[in-house]
């Protein structure tokens, strides 16, 4: 299948160090297995390079050569690589020893290849292009391995700060937070959409699922998707992960149309947490980790696995048996484990259902860590609170997608300004004080000595209504802007579909 | 078939050893039921009539290596059928299915999985028993027995073959089972067919010779390949999910 979208390239810096006095013989620079420059002691190599997974080494003419490191490249990226001969170590004889036989038997073991510091990269010049890219089944298994992590190690300085202020020290352990800080992405603002929906419906046999659902969740933004139960939300999050197939309608996700053909190449870039973290009770928590990593064709796991178990605060944890985890810590470990791939979309299904309010909290926390790192985040909840607090936009999806925006946006839509009035006693005619003012469009009691005045402005109004009350001699207890929740949106969008089904 | 990653199939082999290691029920089975298996042809042929001569003798010890077949025919079969309900019961498939691997790579890891434990096993009690026949029985008894060696060859041909059967008819009616147990019954049923085979054999129905074992070889491999890929095609992501195929 071939699919034509705009990309944007990455460049590799591959330096040669080591002592010596002269330059040496020059040394083949190899990307993707094919030759693509040289390089002597003391010289750096440039190479432009499509975003994605590549593969490089390093070798010397005749039989030296580093081992292939993988890594992933995303667009404007720096990638820094040191390559050297490997150093000697004349006072350890027996580990000198050691090395020289394994060294017979492979080749891979006389330069090492390594990516640089995260200090030792900046930002990348981006260079748009427009390229033909090949999206198909056939594309070969991913192989983010430790270097891979160059996401996590090598390193991409800040292209975008975080517009919601400082990192949570709470949810991410210092140094995971920092190696996950390392890879900051673009943000919502950058416009370019990474899910895209539109009019998806999946039926099982008669009973509709969810019907005509279109939107788009952007680059770096927390998506939250709230429903009542069997709202068809599940459902949703397993067919854009392709573990169900749509029965109508057409999405895009991380950038590659959903099909069958194009699953694994899906699965390989997304990561979802459903809502039970399933995890294997007999394997220690490194070991559920690193089976996954396994699963994502992550060779060399062990920093990865660190950095994961660190931001979820259970570097210390590793070697637990996860039949000896709380909930909470289970959930935290299946957290961790979306956290491994390094995935374009995260799809959390209900991540703190069934948690205590501090596990809840911090499960919230790593999610505002995760935001503040530019991951974009699918958050399906029921919890309207947690909706509010951590995403930058809402769908409220009941079958069908009842609305969609900014939680500010669906209250300023739903709901109109309103002050609310309370009074010691009941006012003895609310229905004459209130409509004389003219900056009141309508009133309402909403319990014995409470009013909701309906006005157009709330700053306006408010003197004027202050006034008159203390004129008619009312013992005022607060006059106060009305402030409706997401619950309040939710509640109304929801009750309005049970009372459409009742008529 | 799409390329397959051998890196992903490891993963599984792996995680499906150690997961196995850690689960004493798997453990006893596995350490008891080949020793169990080991006691009927060791008592046959070291109680075995050292007066019997010709095709009465040859029979006779047969019977033996019939019997020790059983082991790779039965023994993964409960291991089998633990493979796909057991991840269902445990709540593992789903984020499993959410991975990047492919339904083939995962059947092939979780068949290998069961098949390595199976084969180590049945190979080291095969080779145990033939151990004690060449120590201990009586030379009449131990140089006929070693004089049948075409069906000797067929014991150590058979058993992968009849374990795979036993592995894919397992996986297949774990992928469609909604509990282990109930994958588990049906499972050891399913491995009745080549016991059925080896039950005729035994009675003298048919007449076990190297030719006709290489047959039957040959039949098993061309099953067993289209077993598997039957389970492959049912190992679909949405019936694992939902429970129905997609519409």
């Amino acid at each position: 299948m071939t699919a034509t979208t705009a990309t944007t390239t990455a460049t590799v810096r591959v330096s040669r160090t080591g002592p010596g006095s002269n330059q040496g013989r020059p040394w083949e620079v190899a990307l993707d297995g094919d030759v693509v420059g040289s390089l002597r002691r003391g010289e750096t190599l440039e190479l432009a390079v499509p975003p994605g997974h590549h593969g490089l080494h390093v070798r010397s003419k005749g039989i030296l050569a580093s081992p292939e490191r993988p890594f992933a490249a995303r667009e404007g990226q720096i990638i820094g690589f040191s390559c050297r001969a490997r150093p000697r170590h004349p006072f350890i004889v027996q580990r000198s020893i050691v090395w020289l036989v394994a060294s017979l038997f492979t080749r891979h073991s006389w330069i090492t290849l390594t990516p640089d510091t995260p200090d030792e990269t900046d930002t990348a010049e981006v260079t748009e292009t427009a390229e033909v890219t090949e999206t198909t089944d056939e594309t070969d298994t991913a192989d983010m391995t430790d270097l891979t992590d160059t996401a996590l190690t090598a390193g991409i300085a800040a292209t975008a700060g975080s517009p919601r202020g400082v990192t949570n020290g709470m949810a991410l352990g210092a140094t995971a937070r920092a190696a996950l800080l390392r890879q900051p992405r673009s943000r919502a603002e950058d416009g370019e959409p990474v899910l895209t929906v539109e009019s998806l419906s999946k039926r099982f046999g008669s009973r509709t699922a969810f019907s005509e659902v279109s939107f788009e969740v952007f680059r770096g933004e927390v998506f939250g998707f709230l429903g009542p139960n069997g709202a068809g939300k599940t459902t949703t999050v397993r067919t854009l992960g392709t573990l169900i197939a749509p029965t109508s309608g057409s999405a895009t996700v991380a950038g590659i149309p959903l099909s069958p053909e194009n699953g694994v190449e899906i699965r390989r870039r997304i990561s979802i947490m459903p809502e039970a973290p399933g995890l294997y009770l007999r394997l220690t928590v490194a070991e559920n980790l690193e089976y996954f990593a396994g699963l994502y064709g992550l060779h060399h796991p062990a920093t990865r696995i660190t950095d994961a178990l660190e931001a979820v605060n259970l570097g210390d944890r590793a070697g637990d048996l996860c039949s000896g985890l709380s909930k909470g810590l289970r959930q935290r470990v299946g957290l961790a484990r979306t956290l491994l791939s390094d995935p374009a979309v995260m799809f959390l299904d209900e991540p703190t259902s069934g948690l205590d309010p501090v596990a809840a909290r911090e499960v919230h926390d790593l999610v505002d860590g995760l935001r503040q790192r530019g991951v974009t985040i699918f958050l399906t909840t029921h919890r309207l609170d947690e909706a509010e607090k951590l995403c930058d936009r809402v769908a409220i999806l009941n079958t069908t997608l009842r609305t969609i925006g900014r939680p500010a946006e669906l209250r300023a839509q739903l709901f109109k300004s309103a002050l609310i009035v309370e009074t010691v006693e009941p006012l003895d005619d609310p229905g004459a004080l209130f409509t004389s003012l003219a900056s009141v469009e309508s009133w309402r009691a909403v319990g014995a000595g409470t009013y909701e005045l309906t006005v157009p402005d709330p700053r306006l109004a408010a003197p004027e209504v202050a006034r008159r009350l203390v004129g008619v001699g009312a013992d005022v207890l607060s006059l106060r802007e009305a402030h409706h929740s997401l619950e309040d949106v939710y509640l109304e969008l929801i009750s309005e579909d049970v009372e459409a089904r009742r008529a | 078939m799409k390329k397959l990653d051998a890196f992903r199939i490891r993963a599984v082999v792996r995680k499906e050893l150690r997961d196995y290691r850690r689960k004493r029920a798997i453990v006893v089975s596995m350490a008891v039921l080949p020793v169990l298996f080991l006691v009927e042809p060791v008592v046959t042929v070291f109680l075995a009539p050292t007066s019997l001569t010709g095709s009465s003798l040859d029979q006779s010890l047969i019977l033996p290596i019939l019997y020790l077949l059983l082991i790779p025919t039965v023994m993964p079969s409960t291991l089998a059928a633990y493979a796909v309900a057991g991840e269902r019961e445990q709540g593992t498939l789903e984020p499993l299915l959410t991975t990047p691997i492919r339904q083939q790579e995962l059947i092939l890891g979780k068949a290998a999985a069961v098949m390595i434990p199976t084969m180590a096993l049945s190979y080291t009690v095969f080779g145990l028993f033939l151990a004690a026949v060449a120590l201990f029985a009586h030379p009449v008894i131990a140089t006929a027995f070693f004089h049948e060696g075409a069906e000797l060859l067929a014991l150590f041909l058979l058993a992968p073959l009849l374990a795979g059967w036993a592995i894919v008819v397992g996986m297949a009616v774990s992928v469609r089972a909604s509990e282990v147990r109930v994958a588990q019954q049906l499972g050891v049923l399913a491995s009745f067919p080549p016991v059925a085979v080896i039950l005729l054999l035994a009675v003298g129905v048919l007449h076990p010779t190297f030719p006709l074992a290489l047959e039957f070889a040959v039949a098993l491999l061309a099953i067993d390949g289209m077993a598997l890929r039957l389970t492959s095609g049912m190992f679909d992501r949405e019936r694992l999910v939902t429970g129905s195929k997609a519409s």
